[in-house]
């Protein structure tokens, strides 16, 4: 049914790939991409329709499930945060090459500022390094309408195509004008094995295929209807501006009258469109959130004879997210502060709930490894993260989802003792196992603790895979059952906590201690629902 | 005519709430909206804001300018201050007055509350021990809510903000709505008492 509705932009992608006919929904949670996913689990549609929206083990396995039902015929999304990206490139810059029967969408939310992340990698340069489409809507309405688009241009071109999000649209509300329903696509597998089979005879053919389309693809792009060239009645030549996906907003905010903008939501880049802006006007500033995507192929464009501003050039920071204000400025808009900073003010950093079990885990941890002057320990992704802030300060690392085994075991490889890994029993079953099976293999002297919560807690509770399994886990990847523990993390416990530790440091091998322990806001919340319920 | 607006408090405090009543009540009467929230990490204990533009013309920027913002509304003093930069020169500030210190170099009190003071437009209540003496604990937000609505005024009536929260609470029960109504209430009377 047509209407309006109040949506996050996650939650406008999520119901635009639901009216476009979606069929399968794949993710692994991750800020700031985690309510796309959530709200096709909580939708009626979704449900009557039978739609797949269970969380899956990581980007990788999500990336080829995806792949599998749009091979099957149907059309499917892929969800991830932009580091998701780096776990599912394999599988995503090789659907490239194999090309795709259902319309297949992998979306990207980017995080500028690190809001939530280990860094602000831009996902525009996968969807070049990949050679496919790449959409960036620049408000909620365009994630809702590129939707439909997007697994269109998909199936017309049979390729996947990249669709990118940063935060501040993920995570900001709007009013949106919702469309009706389109059905589904029957079941209909492929039948072309040449396409699917990459050995290197077939994968030349595809691959060449794929480098065949390039120029469907910048038409596609050219043509696009989300891209625009606004020239003014009365333009100003001084300069020009390319505004990319969600900087658009940010330009319309304070640009003066007169300046031509090309507003670019579709690439690759127009090219066709940037020299025509160029003849405009005397200089392009590029306004886009992330790395300097644009910027540099404009400037490979005119090379050093036209001059290009932007992130590189210094109008704008080179890191962090964009905001009024600095685009603003690199406008040459006036604004700023009436107030000063103020002088009673303090950082309030994020920290683990009160009555945390990691908080458990941490404690122990500490007074132990005062024990060991030369204990490293070695983090991970998630809540966890936060035992590096005080009062724990407990970490010596935390790099990618999984490194905390990893790093461990190249530690005491080269000699570190103690070497211990913090992993959470999320992040274990996402790219904790197979490091696991490496120290296992060589009888590392490694200590891992698996902080099992039973959830997957930092982005808001979603199903961890590996819940309840972790003994067999990591029994069947051959941990030595006298050196897998499972306690409960509770002050009461300290004691008995505090000595397996020790004596598993002491243990010249891989052991693997399980606290468990449920997560307090997950409780929390399946309280305030059974008595909800109950009322 | 717009109104921009930046909640603020700490993780767990309540200010999406807040932000749901004011966009309902937005929606229904047909105004441009945009609710910038943060989530994920930043949740847990630590200061959490969110931006909130209304207006009766479309919004570009899901993010307010600096110095434009009409008003703040916080439900913690310190973090009423750390949005200074972003408040308009004719802006208000509407803020609890009690701090929630759960960090070790939480500023001095007094000074904080003087420095609130001095600025032009405060209105400023301990909302959560109002809330606990009429047996409300849960609705201080709303209490909060109450006490910025005179300046919601030029654009969202009191009947439209209390018809929001009866809209957004229902689901909670009627024991909820009505609680919620009355802690409304307070805080209109808490603003117009000073």
């Amino acid at each position: 049914m047509a209407e309006k509705r109040l949506l996050l932009g996650d939650e406008a992608v999520a119901l635009g790939a639901l009216h476009a006919g979606l069929s399968g929904v794949y993710a692994y949670p991750g800020t700031p991409s985690t309510e796309i996913t959530e709200y096709i689990q909580q939708s009626p549609l979704a449900r009557e329709r039978g739609v797949h929206s269970r969380w899956c083990t990581n980007e990788k396995t999500a990336m080829e499930a995806a792949l599998g039902m749009s091979y099957a015929g149907k059309r499917a999304l892929v969800c991830m945060k932009h580091v998701g990206m780096n776990v599912c490139a394999d599988a995503f810059v090789n659907a490239a090459v194999t090309g795709v029967k259902g319309g297949l969408v992998v979306l990207a939310a980017d995080d500028p500022s690190m809001h939530s992340s280990q860094n602000e990698q831009d996902s525009r340069f996968y969807g070049k390094f990949a050679m496919v489409p790449i959409l960036e809507p620049s408000d909620q309405q365009e994630a809702y309408d590129m939707m439909a688009h997007a697994f269109a241009l998909s199936e017309q071109l049979r390729l996947p195509v990249l669709m990118r999000l940063v935060t501040r649209l993920a995570h900001s509300r709007a009013a949106v004008q919702t469309g009706e329903a389109q059905a589904q696509n029957a079941l209909d597998p492929d039948n072309e094995r040449t396409h699917w089979v990459l050995l290197p005879g077939n994968a030349r053919r595809q691959y060449a295929s794929l480098v065949a389309k390039q120029p469907e693809i910048a038409a596609c792009a050219e043509e696009s209807a989300f891209n625009r060239l606004e020239i003014p009645a009365h333009a100003d030549p001084d300069f020009g501006v390319i505004a990319a996906g969600i900087a658009y907003n940010y330009v319309q905010e304070s640009v003066p009258a007169g300046v031509p903008i090309m507003k670019v939501s579709q690439y690759p880049l127009p090219i066709k469109e940037v020299r025509k802006l160029a003849a405009q006007c005397g200089r392009i500033l590029v306004v886009e959130d992330g790395q300097p995507f644009v910027e540099e192929q404009v400037r490979g464009i005119f090379g050093e004879e036209y001059p290009v501003s932007g992130r590189l050039s210094g109008e704008l920071p080179r890191t962090g997210e964009l905001t009024p204000d600095s685009v603003a400025a690199a406008l040459g808009v006036e604004g700023g502060p009436a107030f000063a900073d103020a002088h009673n003010l303090a950082p309030r950093p994020p920290q683990l709930c009160q009555g945390c079990g990691h908080r458990d885990v941490y404690t122990a941890l500490n007074q132990v490894a005062a024990e060991y002057p030369n204990a490293r320990i070695f983090g991970d992704i998630g809540c966890y993260t936060l035992g590096a802030l005080p009062p724990f300060r407990a970490i010596d690392s935390c790099v990618d989802m999984g490194a905390s085994i990893t790093m461990a075991k190249g530690a005491a490889d080269a000699g570190v003792y103690p070497a211990i890994a913090v992993i959470g029993d999320s992040t274990f079953t996402h790219s904790g196992m197979t490091g696991l099976l490496d120290a296992v293999n060589e009888g590392a002297d490694i200590t891992v603790i698996i902080s099992d919560n039973l959830t997957t807690a930092m982005t808001g509770g979603q199903d961890s895979a590996g819940t309840h399994k972790f003994e067999a886990i990591c029994l069947a990847l051959g941990v030595e059952r006298e050196h897998l523990h499972v306690v409960v993390p509770l002050p009461k416990n300290m004691e008995e906590i505090t000595r397996i530790l020790r004596d598993e440091i002491n243990y010249h091998g891989v052991s693997v201690i399980i606290p468990q322990r449920e997560c307090m806001q997950t409780l929390g919340r399946k309280l305030r629902q059974k008595k909800q319920e109950t009322k | 005519m717009k109104l921009d607006i930046k909640l603020s408090g700490v993780g767990g405090q309540g200010i999406l709430s807040i932000a749901t009543v004011i966009g309902e009540a937005a929606t229904a009467a047909g105004l441009h909206l945009k609710q910038a929230e943060v989530h994920g990490m930043s949740q847990r204990g630590g200061d959490v804001q969110s931006d909130m533009r209304l207006s009766t013309d479309g919004i570009c920027s899901d993010l307010i300018p600096l110095g434009q913002a009409d008003l703040i509304i916080s439900m913690e003093p310190m973090e009423a201050l750390r949005y200074l930069p972003y408040l308009a020169p004719k802006g208000a500030v509407i803020t609890s007055s009690k701090p929630l210190v759960n960090i070790p170099n939480y500023p001095d009190e007094a000074a904080l509350l003087a420095e609130l003071d001095a600025l032009p437009h405060v209105v400023r209540a301990d909302i959560e021990t109002l809330a606990r003496e009429h047996a409300m604990p849960k609705s201080a937000n709303m209490i909060l809510l109450g006490m910025a609505a005179p300046s919601l005024k030029q654009l969202l009536s009191e009947e439209q903000l209390r018809d929001a929260i009866a809209r957004v609470f229902t689901r909670k029960g009627m024991e909820i709505v009505n609680a919620n109504l009355e802690a409304f209430k307070l805080g209109l009377e808490t603003a117009s008492n000073r």
